[in-house]
C-alpha cells in the first residue's frame, strides 16, 4: 500500500522534480545495469536476466523498490541500488520504460504440443475449478501488460518465468499487499508452472509491444501494486 | 625446593583469584537507583534525531525492509553473528521500559537494561565518549518512534564467545569507559570534529586496525584495517596514499563526506552507506569540524612502495586487452576517466593502494556512490564477477596499477579468488 501511494505520488510529481536529460545521458548513468540486462536493457534470450526495456515504468519502479526493501532478492543487484533515492530510481525506471526496442525471436522451440496446449489454456482461460484466473485478464489481451504497473509476459526467458512463479510460491518474491500474484502462484502446481513458462516463452512478441491502458473492468483479484 | 614450589603455587592461586575477582567486578552492574523523571522538550527530540543520524544508529538497528530502528540486522563478526536490538519503545522487545539512565549506561558502559554486558559489535567503545546530554536527546527521540513488537533474535556466537565471562575478560583487556575531554589548545571547531569522529561517528570502528581479539589496536586510532567479515579495507586516515585528507582543501573534504564524491575520489561499499545514511545529513558546520579534525591527524611519511616493475609482461599485455574491451569506455584509454562522470584511474589512490581488497571488490561487484543532495544521480560501475575469471581480474588490475604513471604492486589471481568469497551486500 505504502509503495502504491508512493508510486502514484511519484508519477505525479516526479517529472517536475527532476530536470529532464537526454536519453543518451541517462544511458551512461545506467551503463552499470546493461552488463546483465543486455545492451540498452533489451536482454538476451539466453540465461536468466530479464529484459527491462519497454516495461511499464510503474512496474519497473515498484521492482526497484522491492529489491531495495527486501521484498525481492538478488544480492548483486540490490547492492548497486542500495543507496539510490526514490527519485533517482523512478528516473531510471522511466528511462528503461521509454525504450522501444524490437524483441528477439521466441526462445522456446520444440516443447511438446500437449504441454503447450496446457500452458495456452491456463494463460488465456485460467481454470475456474481451481480458482485460477486467466492471466490475460490482468496482463492484457495481447499479454503486453497494462499501464502503469502490470508487466507484459512475453519476451521473458523460460528460466526466468519458472524462477519468478517459483519465488512467489516459496515466498521469496513479494509485491505490495494484497499480493495477487502470490495468491495465483500458490494455486498453480509445478506442472502448471512448467506449461505456462514453456508456452509464454514460445510466443512471438506482438507489434506494437507497449502495455495497454489499465482496464476499467474489475480485476479478478485486487493487486496492491496495481490499485484500481 | 618444596618451599619454592609452594610459593609459586600460592602466587598462581593469588593471580587467578585476582583475575576472577576482576571479572566478577566487570560482570556486576552498579545499581542505577530510582528513575529520574524524564520530560523531553521538542527541541531535545529534534536534536536527538540529528544525533542518531550522526551516530548512524539506524544502519545497524534496522533490517532491510523492516520499520526503522526495529532491530534484527545481523552484524557478522569473526566470532559469530550479533543481532542489533529493537530500539523502538515497545515494552516487551524494545526499550519501552528503559530509563534515560539505562540508555546512557548502554552507550557509555556497554550494558543492557538488566546489567548484562553487550558485545562490542555495538560500537560503545566509541559511544562511551558521548555526553549524557546527547545520550538523553537520542533517547528522547527514540521514544517518539512508533513501538514495533519484533521478535528478539538470539545471537549466533561460537563457544566460548557466547559467554558473559569471555566478554568480561575482553572488556578488562580492551575497554575502559571514557568521557570526551576537550583539548584546550585546539579550537572549538577542532574539538567538535574530534568528538564526532571519535565518538558518535565511530570512524575507528572501521578505520582502526584490529587485533586477533577483534579489538582496535590503539583505541580510536584511524590507521586503516580490513573490516572483519565485510572484506573491505577501510583505508588509513593517517596516510596521504590511502584516505588521509591533510593535503586537501576543507571544501573538498566536506564535499566528499557530504555528497559521496569529488572529482578525484568517490565513496563506495560500506563508506557509501556511511555517507548515505549518516554524513550527508550532517550540518555544514559539523562537516567542516570533522574535516578540520581529520586534517590534523599526523600523517605517516610516504612509504617506499613495492614497485610494479615485477609484473609479468604477458600478464600486462593480457590485462591491457581486457582493459580496452571492458573498462576504457568509462575510464578512458589514457586512464583519465570522463570528467563529471567516471573517475580517472591514473594516480587514483583507491586503485593503487597496497591493500588490493577494494579494487578487487569494485571489479567483482561494481558499485554506485550514494544518491545525495549534492550528487543525486550518480554514475556507476558494472559488476564483472560473472564476466571475468580470477586470472582476468588479476590481469586487468595489474595493468591498471602499472599504467599511466601508476606504480603499484601486481594483483595475483590468488587474491581475487580469496575476495570472491566476500559478501556482496557488504
Ligand atoms: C549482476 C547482474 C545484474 C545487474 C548488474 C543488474 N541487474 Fe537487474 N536483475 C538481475 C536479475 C538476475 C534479475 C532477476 C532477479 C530475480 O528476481 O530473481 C534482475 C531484475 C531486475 C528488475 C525487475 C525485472 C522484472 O521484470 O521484474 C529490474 C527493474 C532491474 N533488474 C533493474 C536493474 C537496474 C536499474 C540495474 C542497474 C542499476 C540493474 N538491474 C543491474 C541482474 C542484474
Ligand atoms: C489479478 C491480476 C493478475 C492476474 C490474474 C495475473 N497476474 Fe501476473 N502480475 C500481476 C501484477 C500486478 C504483477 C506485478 C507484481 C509486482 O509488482 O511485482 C504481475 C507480475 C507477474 C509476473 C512477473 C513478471 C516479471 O517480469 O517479473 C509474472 C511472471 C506473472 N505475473 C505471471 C502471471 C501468470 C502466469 C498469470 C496467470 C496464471 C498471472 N500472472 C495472472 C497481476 C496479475
Ligand atoms: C555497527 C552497528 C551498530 C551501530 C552503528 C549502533 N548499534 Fe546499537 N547495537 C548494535 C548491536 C549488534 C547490539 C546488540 C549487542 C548485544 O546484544 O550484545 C546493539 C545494542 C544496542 C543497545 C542495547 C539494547 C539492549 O536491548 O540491550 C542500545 C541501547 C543501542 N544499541 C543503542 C544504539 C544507539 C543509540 C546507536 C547510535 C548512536 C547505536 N546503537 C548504533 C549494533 C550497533
Ligand atoms: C562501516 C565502516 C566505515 C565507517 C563507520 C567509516 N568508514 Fe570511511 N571508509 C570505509 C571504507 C571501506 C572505505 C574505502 C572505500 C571508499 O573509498 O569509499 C572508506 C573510505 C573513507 C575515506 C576515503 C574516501 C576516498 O575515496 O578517498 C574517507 C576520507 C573516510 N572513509 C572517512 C571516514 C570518516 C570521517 C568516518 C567517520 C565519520 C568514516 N570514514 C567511517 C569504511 C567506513
Ligand atoms: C560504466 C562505466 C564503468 C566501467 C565499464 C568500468 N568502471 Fe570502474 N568505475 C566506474 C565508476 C562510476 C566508479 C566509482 C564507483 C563508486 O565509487 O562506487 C569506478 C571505480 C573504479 C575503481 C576504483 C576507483 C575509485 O575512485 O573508487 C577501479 C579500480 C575501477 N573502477 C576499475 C575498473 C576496471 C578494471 C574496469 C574494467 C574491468 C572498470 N573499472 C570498468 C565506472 C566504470
Amino acid at each position: 500500500m505504502r509503495s502504491a501511494v508512493a508510486l502514484v505520488l511519484a508519477l505525479a510529481l516526479g517529472s517536475s522534480a527532476i530536470a529532464a536529460e537526454s536519453s543518451d545521458g541517462m544511458a551512461k548513468r545506467v551503463a552499470a545495469c546493461t552488463t546483465c540486462h543486455g545492451k540498452e536493457g533489451r536482454a538476451t534470450s539466453d540465461g536468466y536476466f530479464p529484459r527491462i526495456a519497454g516495461k511499464p515504468a510503474g512496474y519497473l519502479y515498484n521492482q526497484l523498490l522491492n529489491f531495495r526493501e527486501g521484498r525481492r532478492s538478488y544480492a548483486p543487484m540490490t547492492y548497486l541500488i542500495d543507496h539510490m533515492s526514490d527519485a533517482y530510481l523512478l528516473e531510471i525506471a522511466r528511462h528503461f520504460a521509454s525504450l522501444e526496442l524490437t524483441y528477439p525471436p521466441p526462445q522456446t522451440l520444440g516443447a511438446s504440443s500437449a504441454l503447450l496446449e496446457r500452458g495456452r489454456k491456463l494463460v488465456t482461460a485460467g481454470d475456474g475449478a481451481r480458482e485460477i484466473p486467466a492471466c490475460v485478464q490482468c496482463h492484457g489481451k495481447a499479454m503486453t501488460g497494462m499501464q502503469p504497473a502490470i508487466p507484459g509476459l512475453l519476451g521473458l526467458p523460460r528460466d526466468y518465468l519458472n524462477g519468478q512463479l517459483g519465488a512467489w510460491k516459496t515466498q521469496q518474491r513479494h509485491a505490495a499487499a494484497p499480493d495477487c500474484m502470490a495468491t495465483i502462484a500458490g494455486r498453480l502446481n509445478a506442472a502448471d508452472v512448467e506449461a505456462i513458462s514453456a508456452w509464454l516463452s514460445s510466443q512471438p512478441v506482438p507489434v506494437p509491444s507497449a502495455a495497454v491502458p489499465m482496464t476499467t473492468a474489475k480485476l479478478p483479484l485486487p493487486c496492491g501494486s496495481a490499485p484500481q | 625446593m618444596r618451599l619454592r614450589v609452594r610459593i609459586v603455587l600460592v602466587a598462581l592461586v593469588l593471580i587467578v583469584g585476582l583475575a576472577v575477582a576482576r571479572l566478577v567486578v566487570e560482570l556486576r552492574a552498579d545499581d542505577l537507583g530510582p528513575d529520574a523523571p524524564f520530560a523531553p522538550t521538542a527541541q531535545q527530540i529534534e536534536r536527538g534525531a540529528y544525533l542518531a543520524r550522526a551516530g548512524n544508529c539506524a544502519a545497524c538497528h534496522s533490517a532491510r525492509g523492516a520499520p526503522p530502528y526495529s532491530g534484527g540486522r545481523g552484524i557478522e563478526t569473526p566470532f559469530g553473528t550479533v543481532y542489533a536490538s529493537n530500539l523502538t519503545p515497545d515494552a516487551e522487545t524494545g526499550i519501552g521500559r528503559w530509563s534515560a539512565g539505562h540508555f546512557w549506561r548502554a552507550l557509555h558502559e556497554g550494558r543492557s537494561r538488566d546489567g548484562h554486558l553487550l558485545y562490542p559489535a555495538f560500537p560503545y567503545t566509541n559511544y562511551t565518549l558521548v555526553t549524557r546530554e546527547d545520550s538523553d536527546a537520542i533517547f528522547a527521540y527514540l521514544r517518539t518512534l512508533p513501538a514495533v513488537a519484533a521478535p528478539i533474535r538470539p545471537h549466533a556466537l561460537r563457544f566460548p564467545y557466547d559467554n558473559q565471562w569471555a566478554l568480561a575478560a575482553w572488556r578488562v583487556l580492551f575497554f575502559d569507559r571514557d568521557t570526551f575531554a576537550a583539548e584546550p589548545k585546539q579550537s572549538a571547531e577542532w574539538n567538535r570534529g574530534a568528538y564526532l569522529v571519535r565518538g558518535l561517528g565511530h570512524c575507528s570502528a572501521c578505520h582502526g586496525e584490529r587485533n586477533v581479539f577483534g579489538a582496535t589496536d590503539e583505541p580510536l586510532a584511524l590507521s586503516g584495517g580490513i573490516i572483519p567479515m565485510a572484506d573491505w579495507y577501510a583505508p588509513s586516515l593517517a596516510s596521504p596514499e590511502e584516505a588521509g585528507v591533510a593535503g586537501w582543501t576543507v571544501n573538498d573534504v566536506v564535499a566528499l563526506l557530504g555528497t559521496g564524491s569529488t572529482p578525484h575520489a568517490s565513496t563506495t561499499g560500506p563508506m557509501a552507506e556511511v555517507v548515505a545514511r549518516s554524513l550527508q545529513h550532517l550540518s555544514e558546520p559539523d562537516l567542516r569540524a570533522i574535516a578540520i579534525y581529520l586534517q590534523s591527524i599526523p600523517q605517516a611519511p610516504a612509504r617506499q612502495r613495492i614497485s610494479s616493475s615485477g609484473a609479468d609482461p604477458a600478464m600486462l599485455e593480457r590485462g591491457g586487452v581486457i582493459y580496452r574491451k571492458h573498462c576504457a569506455d568509462c575510464h578512458g584509454d589514457d586512464g583519465k576517466g570522463t570528467p563529471g562522470s567516471w573517475p580517472a584511474l591514473a594516480g587514483n589512490r583507491a586503485a593503487n593502494m597496497d591493500s588490493v581488497a577494494n579494487p578487487i571488490r569494485l571489479v567483482l561487484s561494481g558499485g554506485y556512490p550514494p544518491s545525495t543532495a549534492g550528487n543525486p544521480r550518480p554514475y556507476g560501475m558494472p559488476p564483472f564477477a560473472q564476466t571475468l575469471n580470477d586470472a582476468e581480474v588479476a590481469a586487468v588490475l595489474t595493468y591498471v596499477r602499472a599504467s599511466w604513471g601508476n606504480t603499484a604492486a601486481p594483483v595475483r589471481s590468488f587474491d581475487v579468488a580469496r575476495h570472491r568469497q566476500g559478501r556482496v551486500n557488504y
